[in-house]
């Protein structure tokens, strides 16, 4: 009799979530995988075409570029930052905060138009540069490659700020002392002790935002102004301009894969570093 | 924490990331003073004309008080389901719990170009056996926006249960309470504090949502950020500045509320 309200008062509170995201999220979802088996025709035909036309490759090699290179330098940047929002003094943290949290919660549409209006022809950097009588021509900073790696950096640096931030706060303060006490200079410690000590957090954040990256559809449809299509363009591409609804879902069947590869990578390497922590 | 501080290269890096980050934030202060219509930087007078066509432009006035509309729906039934899911597996602890609760978070870790086909072939199929919940609806892009928020709203529910000690559930148990007793006088109220903060997560993140919303969107549900890509996509609209402006400025206030109020508990 126990057991049995018992039950009923899980599944009272279990379903109706578990109903939603099955009903509006995993069937449809399954439809979408079924398309990339049927259109237009039965067979594994897009799977081949994903894995060998030239066009899809490339942007697939495009991406991972990208992703590799905004990987590299949202995680360098938001180390910096991270380590003076931990161990900076009380008005350094609070400035490290607001310009960690600030660009955090401001929409990635915002940010967007923001380096537009840097960047582009008309733009600040190039209005400037042109009236300082620096350039003749306005330097292509958008529509192109640089501008949608430096557009994701900007949206990227604070999700990995976080995970180097909470490794920063787990280093023991003592362990830096005893390294200067033993006649380590500043440099030495911060190289050899302190950045060891927080590399759980580098290859977390690392591991976050190189997934997040893989998936970005608005920076890069922004300011790549449909030159630089990464892999999400791509199937919006596919779907919507030049039906092809096949291809689209093949290529976000196998988006999915890979995004569900590395995080399930990530997953065993939080588990993993707790156990060592 | 006192005796090992940045020194003044490691300042010097954290300051050229801090001009990156705040640079594209600043720009667009500049820019919706213009005068001109295109995307410009002011030459000599400056102009509040973008800031009065938010105002009188019933395009963006409307766009505005969706937004509004679909977040308060959106968060609200979000924070609702993520709270009932987070109570079931907290207090029942069910089999295959790592299961149940990476089903929920998909949305969150599934590509958005991929939800967003997905939430698309949802609400076209709704559409053709004419529900009201559908494509380019109001309701349809809150059901849209429940699905990619929720996950959020279950993952801050379920740190701040991870919080509360079960000792005080236990002794409500042995008291006699019932289940329903456990959850609302309980353990709610041990939580208020996260279901708050889920809540208004799940509101900013439907208000910014552009990602799904531009796809089950056409002519009829255009929510701000579905108006202002439409602006950034063809002739650059200043207007986008002056409603930048505004945002920026309004986190900046609430930002400034939290951390002084953090610091005066």
């Amino acid at each position: 009799m126990l057991a049995r309200s018992h039950n009923l008062g899980a599944a009272l509170l279990l379903a109706p979530l578990l109903l939603l995201l099955a009903v509006a999220y995993g069937i449809p979802f399954l439809g979408v995988m079924r398309w990339s088996f049927t259109l237009p025709e039965p067979g594994l035909a897009q799977y081949l075409t994903v894995f060998t036309d030239p066009l899809v490759q490339s942007v697939f090699v495009r991406t991972a570029r990208i992703c590799a290179l905004v990987t590299v330098t949202a995680v360098a940047a938001a180390y910096a930052i991270a380590y003076v929002w931990v161990r900076g003094t009380p008005g350094q943290r609070l400035i490290a905060e607001y310009c960690i949290l600030v660009p955090f919660w401001i929409s990635v549409l915002t940010r967007a138009f923001g380096w537009v209006a840097l960047l582009s022809n008309r733009g600040l950097i190039n209005s400037w540069l042109q009236s300082l009588g620096i350039l003749g021509e306005p330097l292509a900073l958008v529509r192109n490659e640089f501008g949608v790696v430096v557009g994701m950096t900007h949206f990227l640096i604070p999700f990995a700020v976080f995970p180097i931030a909470s490794a920063m706060r787990a280093v023991d303060e003592r362990v830096l002392l005893a390294a200067r006490g033993l006649g380590a200079s500043r440099t030495r410690t911060f190289w050899s002790v302190f950045v060891p000590l927080t590399m759980s957090g580098i290859i977390g954040a690392a591991l976050i935002v190189f997934v997040f990256a893989l998936g970005f559809f608005v920076t890069p449809a922004i300011l790549g102004g449909g030159r630089s299509v990464m892999v999400a363009e791509l199937v919006y591409l596919r779907i919507f301009q030049s039906p092809d609804w096949g291809l689209g879902a093949a290529i976000s069947v196998t988006l999915v894969l890979i995004v569900g590869l590395l995080t399930a990578a990530l997953f065993r390497f939080l588990r993993f570093s707790q156990m060592a922590g | 924490m006192s005796a090992y501080r940045p020194g003044p290269l490691a300042l010097f890096f954290a300051f050229v990331v801090i001009i990156f980050l705040l640079m594209p934030l600043l720009a667009v202060v500049p820019v919706s003073f213009t005068p001109s219509r295109m995307l410009s930087m002011p030459a000599g007078e400056l102009s509040i004309r973008h800031y009065r066509a938010l105002f009188e432009d019933p395009r963006w006035l409307d766009s505005i008080l969706l937004s509004l509309r679909v977040g308060l729906v959106s968060s609200v039934l979000a924070t609702l389901f993520a709270l009932t899911f987070s109570l079931g597996i907290w207090m029942f602890r069910p089999r295959f719990t790592a299961v149940l609760v990476g089903f929920v978070l998909l949305p969150m870790i599934v590509p958005p170009v991929v939800s967003a086909i997905t939430l698309y072939f949802l609400l076209t199929s709704m559409s053709n056996i004419g529900s009201m919940i559908g494509y380019d609806t109001w309701l349809g892009v809150v059901l849209a926006h429940v699905v990619v928020t929720v996950p959020f709203a279950v993952v801050l529910i379920l740190v701040s249960l991870g919080q509360v000690d079960r000792r005080i559930d236990l002794a409500a148990r042995g008291l006699g309470a019932s289940t329903w007793e456990r959850a609302t006088k309980v353990i709610i109220p041990n939580i208020k504090f996260g279901i708050a903060a889920a809540w208004l997560l799940s509101f900013v993140l439907s208000w910014e949502e552009i990602g799904v919303t531009l796809f089950i969107t056409s002519v009829n549900a255009i929510t701000l950020p579905r108006l202002m890509w439409m602006g950034l996509r063809d002739n650059i609209d200043p207007a986008i500045a002056a409603i930048s402006v505004i945002l920026i400025l309004i986190t900046v206030t609430a930002m400034t509320i939290r951390i002084f109020f953090a610091r005066s508990r």
